[in-house]
């Protein structure tokens, strides 16, 4: 009896604990939420709170006033280039790595050299980079940035899914091979076709790499007619800086592709993120 | 063609090719381009110099570059701390429910989806002195965060960090609740029939069994501290009078203000080495049976 009592007090605790941890996420959220339809001679008297008059125009404002059709189409461009370009070179590395040589000296150089890729901060390339890229005219350029965000994507990308690789079974590839497939068959008609879950976890973290990605957005885009969301944003804190109204509309714009994503496939994005941390 | 171009081991090559040309195109080598630059005084045009170890002697009169470095070490002992603290509690108490457990962890787990940028407004807003909750207790007549965190020499480092941490330490619950799940229940049955308080299955179960885990991500953080740049970039850029400026910042106005080429590389070339040493210490320790 006592033990049952002081267990049932015990989780009222635990869940006053739980609930106010998650308050701390969720309200500077809704203050968000709540400011992005607020007009801004409501800002002084009511700060935090729900506003008196709902204000969807701030949404029309930071639309047109911000020019989101070209960003977002900028921001879309970046990330489905990097998907097609990343997902090409990663499921081809991973491919090689899990199929076709799992136990060959490839597995060991190439892990290694990624393994160092990652390990390398983004800091000691960056400025190099910079110059290669200018002397390459692929500075300012959204094909310059997808080379970029490719690349730094590669190695996470090839150990997710060389991992759902090794896992299929060998027997698949080898009744494949005395159907007289060729190895590029191989690829496209047996793995891609069994792996596709891999790359889908993949795509949606490579999306949330590029969508969100900050140093990289504002060093190598100078025009702001290329420029992305993120670094947009970051103009937009100064250019607009008392329009809050404004400016949290324009941030709730940014974030509602990702947040709704997460909605469908928080499963996935939680394995993948994780999983991209703790392999590499 | 040749034989030796069809075989097996070639064709494997030819799919790895890809991959590995991007990445060095991209990282490698700049890298090893930045590895020679420090040894040089480029300004990122006109003649390269050699001088030999002088960036190296000038970095370390560099009185920004010690300050930075001290920023990124109480910065990362505080994400070391504070968010690991927080989430083993957060993950230990939500292994104990059932129900509603997805809901929390789906919430701790948002803000790390959200891009800095957007973090950053929310709580520049919320710090705001005039709006924000220095507003809210202004109008109830409380003189409360009347001036901004981040506009302060003693807090900014601090105010900066606890929005990075906000959007953090939802991944770590994630992170050890996975690890928790995997300890076997009969551990915590023959704990309960010796009537351990939950204190002490805590202490003596559950750490002990997610070890591997837990390490893992203390060298994740540690690692992650190194490269530290967005939240402090946007929120203060290192400022007010350097109170908040760490190293990757203090190299991104060397490197894209000043053009200091050569000096710039000097500081990333640092980083590196820093990041080098951390990993090879713990391959070490895992080669030793160490096991992390």
């Amino acid at each position: 009896m006592a033990t049952a009592r002081f267990r049932q007090r015990s989780s009222y605790i635990n869940h006053a604990i739980l609930i106010f941890m998650a308050l701390t996420i969720i309200l500077p959220l809704l203050v968000l939420a709540f400011n992005s339809i607020k007009p801004s001679s409501e800002f002084g008297a009511n700060p935090l709170g729900f506003p008196n008059e709902i204000r969807l125009m701030n949404y029309y404002d930071a639309w047109v006033n911000g020019n989101y059709t070209q960003i977002f189409f900028n921001s879309m461009t970046l990330v489905v280039g990097t998907l097609i370009l990343n997902l090409t070179v990663s499921g081809l590395a991973a491919f090689s790595l899990a199929a076709l040589n799992p136990r060959g000296i490839q597995t060991v150089v190439v892990g290694l050299y990624l393994l160092v890729g990652i390990s390398i901060p983004a800091q000691l390339y960056i400025l190099p980079l910079f110059l290669m890229w200018k002397s390459l005219y692929l500075l300012d350029t959204r094909i310059g940035l997808i080379i970029i965000y490719s690349a730094l994507n590669a190695p996470f990308a090839t150990f997710l899914i060389r991992s759902y690789m090794l896992q299929l079974p060998t027997e698949l590839f080898e009744a494949a091979k005395l159907d007289g497939a060729s190895t590029m068959q191989l690829f496209t008609r047996v793995a891609l076709p069994l792996s596709w879950p891999v790359f889908l976890t993949t795509a949606l973290i490579v999306s949330l790499n590029v969508w969100n990605e900050f140093l990289f957005a504002i060093t190598f885009i100078i025009t702001d007619d290329y420029k992305p969301i993120s670094s947009i944003l970051f103009t937009f804190q100064s250019r607009f800086a008392n329009d809050y109204g404004l400016v949290s509309a324009a941030s709730i714009l940014m974030a509602a592709p990702i947040a709704i994503l997460f909605m469908f496939f928080q499963r996935r994005f939680i394995a993948g993120l994780t999983s991209g941390a703790t392999k590499g | 063609m040749p034989k030796f171009l069809t075989s097996i081991n070639a064709i494997s090559w030819y799919f790895l090719f890809p991959v590995i040309f991007i990445h060095f195109f991209v990282v490698m080598f700049p890298s090893v381009l930045s590895l020679l630059l420090c040894l040089t005084d480029w300004n990122g045009f006109g003649r390269i110099n050699y001088v030999g170890l002088e960036n190296f002697q000038e970095l370390f009169r560099d009185r920004v570059f010690k300050k930075a470095v001290k920023h990124n070490i109480i910065w990362t002992v505080m994400f070391l701390t504070i968010p690991v603290i927080v989430a083993l509690i957060i993950a230990y108490l939500l292994t104990g429910i059932k129900r509603g457990q997805l809901f929390y962890r789906l919430v701790y787990f948002f803000p790390y989806i959200l891009a800095s940028i957007v973090n950053c407004l929310i709580w520049r807003y919320i710090f705001h002195p005039r709006h924000g909750l220095g507003g809210w207790f202004e109008n109830q007549g409380i003189d409360f965060l009347a001036k901004s965190p981040f506009a302060m020499k003693e807090t900014a480092l601090y105010a900066v960090a606890w929005v990075d941490m906000w959007h953090f330490w939802g991944f770590l619950v994630i992170i050890y609740l996975t690890g928790m799940y995997q300890v076997d229940d009969s551990l915590y049955e023959a704990a309960d029939i010796e009537g351990a308080t939950k204190f002490q299955k805590f202490r003596y179960i559950t750490l002990p069994m997610i070890r591997p885990i837990f390490v893992l991500s203390l060298i994740i953080i540690i690692i992650w501290s190194v490269p530290t740049f967005d939240y402090v970039y946007i929120l203060t850029m290192g400022g007010p009078a350097y109170s908040s400026e760490v190293v990757a910042n203090h190299l991104y106005s060397q490197a894209f203000q000043r053009m200091n080429v050569g000096y710039a590389s000097t500081i990333g070339v640092m980083m590196f080495f820093y990041v080098g040493i951390i990993v090879g210490f713990f391959a070490i320790l895992r080669r030793m049976g160490w096991e992390v």
